[in-house]
């Protein structure tokens, strides 16, 4: 038999959609497959294994060769930065990354602190605005920041923005849009070529 | 940082063990044996160079180099790679004659690590460099001894994927009018974001053909098929030799008789500039990253002063390994025991089962504590012990 193509998976948010995607795209995938607790889903009807991860680690799994493919935010993929093929967009999850703050505020002007999930993406967003900033990592309720005090703006993903109008939070800018993208590990790009770009055609097609 | 513990080691540094050690110099004589019956002559160069000389006309990037300062302050580097230290000595001391130098390595290079483990910061490179061969049968040549390496040293389930950095350069400037917008494509590719480069082409204010030009370069992988499809890509002719060299290196290839390991993929970018011509990856199926690589990188040696064209390919040691896995068999350890008595009578037996090549432990018994544990160790254990006649193997 043939090795299976292992796919990561990112649980939660992405998950559903990613999973209808795939059927949709003509995937026989189990009943089960949506509400099982199992870490690793074996369908051997298209001779796939789903590894199912925490989203910020789909990229990690692919790039050292673990999972095949994988689905991935591109938040994930511009913080992470790994060494992966994103080969198509497969325009699910759609958000963006924006910058938010207390209204009618200003950046305090010798340190100003920006609390962020995504250290990597503030900073090189500042940088490029030419603006030195301390960045803050925060794990999660990232619009506590700004009113506890703790930071002058956030930088998180934004996708109906009803978090931040709740928390009294207002945008100030846009970094860019943020969908989720399948990832290809780059040997696997290669040696499992056929099977993939089957995979990315058939998934074109219903995009 | 808090103290270190006595076990700890810098990241990315490793140890290793016995076992491990047979497997790597099993590999690695066969990788080295293959080498040598095509020509190749081992060099050995410094683990330290000059940042200003080695470490910047080297492929690897600034913070992937180990740095330190000597005496006088100059900054050094522990080598990255050895295909820099080997243009070094060929531009400054080999290269007198007027032709190709056909030199081999197998070393440790050094890089820096910033994130997590999983990638060692030293490993061992086998490799070969054809020094002063501008052509496509040198090309040629480093993939048919690349394969013959790798099948030397008993992998089977591998692919080389080929690639041309003259082609990927020309296209796109004929294209886009000038280098710096090739450049600014070329980078989606060598950051392997397919859906960035498709997104930029579309954004560029092209003919839908030229668009479609673009689109389609990144399915220019397979077979010899590839060679005609890039044909159709090209206009007046630019980028044409690029596919004539391809064309070569195919025909070549077929002579070697090793093209069922071999496909064309011409989206692969290693490096945005050290490449000039024909480039390729070694993929194992069972390992995540490349485990070799290699290709034409005619301007390094203008740097140390000497132009002329060159080639060559590394294979990562500790990959292959990975592909390969352990040895089962290694040579088996047999063990004498003995007593001062019969000091003698052991130390003849065992220079005969040394000569005879078997690899023989000559221990005091009274230096032993635990004599299960160190029976169980060996293959096989002869006790010479005491004055009365020889005891029989455990």
């Amino acid at each position: 038999m043939i090795e299976p193509l292992t796919i990561a998976m990112p649980k939660g948010r992405i998950f559903e959609e990613a999973v209808d995607l795939l059927r949709k795209a003509g995937y026989q995938l189990p009943p089960e497959f949506d509400d099982s607790r199992k870490l690793i889903i074996d369908v051997a009807e298209e001779n796939f294994r789903f590894i199912l991860s925490k989203p910020t680690d789909v990229a990690t799994y692919v790039e050292h060769g673990v999972a095949d493919l994988g689905i991935a935010g591109k938040d994930v993929l511009l913080e992470e930065d790994r060494d992966v093929y994103e080969v198509l967009d497969l325009k699910i999850s759609g958000c963006y990354l924006a910058v938010a703050g207390l209204p009618n505020t200003k950046m305090n002007d010798v340190a100003p602190k920006i609390a962020t999930k995504y250290p990597k993406v503030a900073a090189t967003f500042f940088r490029e605005q030419g603006e030195q900033v301390e960045i803050i990592k925060l794990n999660g309720s990232i619009e506590l920041a700004p009113i506890i005090g703790l930071a002058d703006r956030i930088v998180d993903i934004v996708s109906t923005g009803r978090t931040l109008k709740e928390n009294g939070l207002v945008e100030y800018e846009t970094i860019t849009p943020i969908t989720s993208r399948l990832i290809v590990n780059p040997v696997s790009y290669r040696i499992k070529d056929q099977r993939i770009s089957e995979m990315v055609a058939s998934l074109s097609e219903v995009i | 940082m808090s103290q270190l513990f006595m076990f700890e080691k810098p990241l990315g540094m490793r140890d290793t063990l016995p076992k491990l050690y047979e497997t790597k110099q099993h590999v690695r004589t066969a990788l080295e044996t293959e080498m040598k019956r095509w020509g190749y002559q081992f060099i050995a160069t410094p683990a330290l160079e000059y940042y200003e000389t080695v470490g910047t006309a080297s492929a690897i990037l600034d913070q992937q180099l180990f740095k330190l300062l000597d005496q006088q302050g100059h900054t050094l580097v522990l080598r990255p790679d050895m295909t820099s230290p080997i243009a070094r000595v060929a531009a400054s001391k080999l290269l007198k004659e007027e032709f190709p130098l056909r030199l081999a390595y197998s070393d440790n290079v050094f890089r820096a690590q910033q994130r997590e483990g999983g990638r060692p910061a030293e490993f061992e490179q086998v490799g070969v460099e054809c020094i002063g061969d501008g052509t496509v049968s040198a090309d040629g040549e480093m993939i048919a001894l690349a394969v013959s390496a790798l099948k030397a040293a008993g992998l089977e389930n591998f692919q080389l994927s080929v690639s041309h950095a003259g082609f990927v350069k020309e296209l796109f400037v004929q294209i886009l009018g000038n280098e710096d917008r090739a450049r600014e494509l070329i980078q989606f590719l060598y950051e392997k974001n397919y859906v960035g480069y498709r997104e930029h082409v579309k954004s560029l204010p092209l003919s839908s053909i030229d668009s479609q030009r673009l689109i389609s370069f990144l399915d220019l992988r397979g077979g010899s098929e590839v060679i005609g499809k890039s044909l159709d890509l090209i206009e007046n002719g630019n980028g044409k030799e690029a596919i004539l060299e391809l064309q070569e290196l195919w025909d070549i290839l077929n002579d070697y008789d090793v093209t069922k390991y071999i496909k064309f993929d011409l989206s692969l970018v290693s490096h945005m500039s050290y490449y000039t011509g024909i480039l390729f990856e070694v993929y194992a199926g069972n390992v995540g990253f490349p485990i070799g690589n290699g290709g034409r990188y005619d301007s390094l040696l203008e740097k140390f002063g000497k132009s002329t064209g060159a080639t060559g390919f590394a294979i990562r040691l500790d990959r292959l390994l990975e592909a390969i896995g352990e040895l089962d068999e290694t040579v088996p350890i047999e063990c004498i025991l003995f007593s001062p008595e019969r000091r003698k009578e052991a130390c003849a037996q065992a220079k005969e089962l040394r000569k005879a090549g078997r690899h023989v432990v000559l221990q005091d018994i009274s230096g032993v504590k635990d004599l299960d544990a160190c029976s169980n160790k060996y293959s096989n254990v002869t006790f010479l012990v005491g004055n009365v006649g020889k005891e029989p193997a455990k």
